[in-house]
């Protein structure tokens, strides 16, 4: 069940992912990353990380790929690009090639892991709680509260500046103030 | 029916983080650059959920909650960089913007 779970999870999650890279028109790929979101937030849930596969669909999902259709659907950009020609030489061959070496390296460094990851623990403790999706939140609140209250705390101003240099990006100049 | 190991995960990971390299590295279309950065930190964030499960450390979903929110600012101020540059273009490429200048 578990594996068929994870089969499932998975081809979800590269059948978007090749769509992100493929689609040539952008509102496509956008779908297609929806597709991946859900792919990673259904592996949350296997993981046992209920909190985050909610967050994962809220903000993901939810506000990062609406964010991107708006700006598609606002700039008039959702039209079929031409992937046919090439931009420059050899792009995509090189681009192959070093995707090829990336996935070589991080596979070897993944099997080395191997005998360190072979103990197969019984997960977070979260079962022993009775109500699993309970305990999990509790945790992670304790955790984001507790030990990292200072980073949380600085995650809001880095949201503040974020929020206040897009309005300045975004603002429409004032014909001879600029 | 076995149960998928950590490892199957964090190889599941690492293909997914190469389809967003090779996406970054291949497509010329900001917007669509931006999606593939988004595929990289999905990745990531497979990882560090299979890892917390593995190690028995919720420290491993916090740094995803950061990650998450890191994401979401980037993707804010990227496309307001994007919006502010087609102002004054019709086109979407980045190779218009080798000059740096608007």
């Amino acid at each position: 069940m578990d594996l068929i779970v994870f089969v499932l999870a998975s081809a979800m999650m590269l059948v978007g992912a090749v769509g992100v890279v493929t689609r040539k028109n952008p509102v496509h790929a956008a779908l297609s990353l929806v597709l991946t979101l859900f792919g990673v937030a259904v592996h949350f849930v296997a993981l046992e990380a209920y909190f985050l596969a909610a967050v994962q669909i809220i903000v993901y999902a939810g506000a990062i790929v609406v964010l991107f259709l708006f700006v598609i659907m606002l700039l008039g950009v959702d039209k079929a690009e031409d992937l046919r020609t090439e931009p420059l030489v050899a792009q995509r061959w090189l681009a192959g090639v070093a995707g090829l070496g990336l996935l070589g390296l991080l596979l070897v460094a993944v099997a080395r892991g191997a005998d360190v990851l072979t103990t197969r623990s019984e997960g977070l403790d979260t079962a022993t709680d009775g109500a699993s999706g309970d305990a999990n939140i509790q945790q992670l609140a304790r955790s984001v509260f507790g030990d990292y209250v200072v980073a949380f705390e600085l995650t809001s101003v880095l949201l503040v500046v974020a929020v206040v240099g897009t309005v300045v990006l975004a603002r429409r100049r004032v014909a001879g103030a600029a | 029916m076995p149960a998928p190991t950590t490892l199957s995960y964090l190889a599941v990971a690492a293909l997914l983080f190469v389809i967003g390299t090779v996406g970054v590295m291949v497509r010329r279309n900001p917007l669509i650059m931006f999606m593939c950065i988004e595929l990289m930190l999905n990745a990531v964030n497979l990882s560090f959920v299979a890892l917390a499960r593995e190690l028995t450390d919720i420290d491993g979903q916090s740094i995803v909650f950061f990650v998450l929110v890191v994401a979401a600012a980037e993707v804010v101020v990227g496309l307001g960089i994007i919006v502010a540059i087609m102002r004054n273009r019709s086109s979407l490429t980045a190779d218009d913007l080798v000059e740096l200048k608007g």
